[in-house]
């Protein structure tokens, strides 16, 4: 600002009380809940997370209920399925993307743009009822209620390959010829050349499929019906709720134990979430 | 020779994908669609039968069934989120479409609920409605509601639906805000400063400049907010599972609950799928002409 002006000021101080409220909005569940976490429930007069505005602002603070909730609700148990199922996923989704990418993005080869159409397609699908025969499929080969039944299904999307895909195409193919010439094999050129120089594309794809697995709930407690003890967290949050329904102190830590690793992703990769995914298509 | 054998190492490369999205997006589509002209239960799964031809009689069940009529009312009446939570997000994208300090923090701020797992929401936003929650304090510390009178927002069949299209709001606005940044980036800012030396509001700006030229990326976002909107499941399961007195009953709920849910009628909820699935495609052509009739005239709005 070159100019001090009274309106231009008037105006930015109103700009910021409006952000202010949007971002109390967005983020007064996340206060709240970190505040009831934190409670010290055990004090001499009794608190209740429900007393105004006391309960936003805790007096005493201790870290007890992570504890109680960690060891009562064998959280721990949850905890690693979600972290089986996510590094799963994560691996899985990469390794198909990365390979199937690239002869789309680099190869002339008979029944390609046939293909690609096919995977735009499953874009437009109407998807939202495979969970049925999905789950029927996985029944019959067997891998229903099992860690893999949730993770093979979800990892070959044409996301993820468009992706790679993006990626792959802005390495210049000079490069591949030279290595070619050398002697190079197609699988070498992809380990050698295509992965090293596609590293951001992969950990842009990586991080928005660990985020989205961490956070499933649907699918996860469809495919696991009846496979109690391989919940992740995300599903077995809704029990944890149940259990402690007369203790929320412990819930909220739950809760928060649950929210802690994508917070410190989505801090981490921030400006990859901000460029949207259309971003990392492009 | 050389050509043949690229053709092979292509192939090899894309088999895993191609496979999997064989088996578990193609299929699942094509067999449910003839699943739904079928007798097919978990009896049959049990006894090992295949499904059994049985014509347009689920389609009958389902459109005779007074729970689909009543998740197809509750999926449609989701859509006045819709308007709602797009014009919120241009309005949002706008305010922090700008070098002022400290944006980037209230941007990734609101995106934060974007990340947050349906369930973990569900755990909050239940403190928030419940009786003695903190909607009913605020709104008593302002005097818009009466302690005496106050209620659970999702126990009350009038309020049930709003409150969940509240946390849907929640969830969703910091992801459109993200997409329509991306637009607003492309409108040059002479156009701006143009209606700015000539004396309009921002109200006027953002009315006369804004809306016009994000037309296409607007209808685009709406088009996925309204598809996601009839779809709308998760957010369901997790808050009310239907109830109080079906007011959250959708759609979907339906189908989940003809498949897994209760009954293990595959055939039936396989039929309800395919009914949501063409409401689907009539919004998708609805929105595809909507946008191709506005393409010409576009210009001369401006």
């Amino acid at each position: 600002m070159t100019r001090f002006s009274p309106r231009k000021s008037m105006n930015l101080l109103l700009s910021y009380v409006a952000l202010s409220l949007i971002g109390l909005f967005a983020v007064f569940p996340f206060l709240w809940t970190f505040a009831i976490s934190i409670t010290d429930k055990t004090v001499a007069s009794g608190v209740s997370i429900f007393d105004f505005p006391a309960s936003l602002f805790p007096k005493a603070i201790t870290f007890n209920n992570f504890i109680e909730v960690y060891t009562v609700f064998n959280l721990q148990k949850y905890l690693i399925n979600s972290l089986i199922i996510t590094s799963l996923t994560v691996v899985g989704t990469l390794i198909v993307s990365a390979m199937a990418a690239y002869p789309l993005a680099k190869l002339e080869f008979p029944g390609r743009d046939i293909i690609f159409g096919a995977m735009l397609a499953t874009l437009v699908l109407p998807s939202e009822t495979n969970f049925i025969v999905n789950v029927l499929t996985l029944n019959k080969i067997g891998l229903l209620g099992t860690y893999w039944g949730v993770v093979i299904p979800t990892i070959a999307t044409a996301f993820g390959i468009f992706v790679m895909r993006q990626a792959y195409i802005s390495i210049p193919s000079s490069l591949l010829e030279a290595a070619r010439i050398d002697g190079a094999t197609e699988l070498q050129i992809i380990w050698r050349i295509m992965i090293p120089l596609a590293r951001p594309a992969l950990t842009a794809l990586g991080i928005f499929t660990l985020v989205n697995t961490w956070n499933s709930y649907f699918w996860a407690s469809v495919a696991l019906l009846g496979a109690d003890d391989l919940q992740p967290l995300s599903v077995a949050m809704l029990k944890l709720k149940g259990q402690f329904n007369h203790d929320s102190f412990n819930v909220a830590a739950g809760a928060m134990i649950m929210m802690i690793p994508v917070l410190i992703v989505f801090v981490a990769a921030q400006k990859l979430f901000m460029r949207g995914l259309e971003g990392a298509v492009k | 020779m050389r050509k043949s054998s690229l053709t092979i190492t292509a192939y090899m490369l894309l088999l895993p994908a191609l496979l999997l999205m064989a088996v578990f997006t193609f299929y699942p589509v094509l067999y449910g669609s003839y699943l739904g002209f079928t007798k097919y239960t978990a009896a049959n799964l049990g006894s090992n039968t295949p499904p059994s031809w049985i014509g347009l009689e689920n389609f009958r069940t389902v459109l005779s069934d007074e729970l689909f009529r009543i998740g197809l009312i509750n999926s449609l009446k989701y859509l006045i989120i819709v308007p709602i939570l797009q014009l919120a997000s241009l309005g949002v994208a706008v305010l922090v479409n700008r070098q002022i300090p400290g944006i980037a923090i209230f941007r990734a701020a609101y995106y934060i609920p974007v990340i947050t797992s349906i369930t973990l929401a569900s755990v909050m936003w239940e403190w928030v409605f419940t009786r003695d929650g903190l909607l009913n304090w605020v709104l008593e510390v302002f005097r818009i509601i009466d302690p005496k009178s106050s209620f659970g927002w999702l126990l009350n069949p009038n309020t049930a639906l709003w409150a969940i299209m509240l946390v849907t709001f929640w969830r969703g606005f910091g992801y459109y805000m993200v997409l329509y940044l991306g637009g607003l980036q492309s409108i040059p800012s002479e156009l701006e400063e143009a209606a700015l030396l000539d004396g309009a509001s921002t109200w006027q700006r953002f009315w006369k400049i804004t809306v016009p030229l994000m037309r296409p990326t607007i209808l685009l976002c709406s088009l996925l907010s309204s598809l996601a909107a009839i779809r709308v499941l998760e957010e369901i399961i997790v808050f009310t599972n239907g109830g109080p007195l079906n007011s959250t009953y959708t759609v979907l709920m339906y189908v989940y609950q003809k498949s897994f849910g209760l009954d293990f009628d595959y055939g039936v909820a396989s039929a309800a799928g395919l009914l949501l699935a063409i409401v689907g495609f009539i919004l998708s052509y609805i929105n595809f002409r909507v946008t191709r009739e506005d393409a010409p005239t576009r210009g001369a709005k401006v």
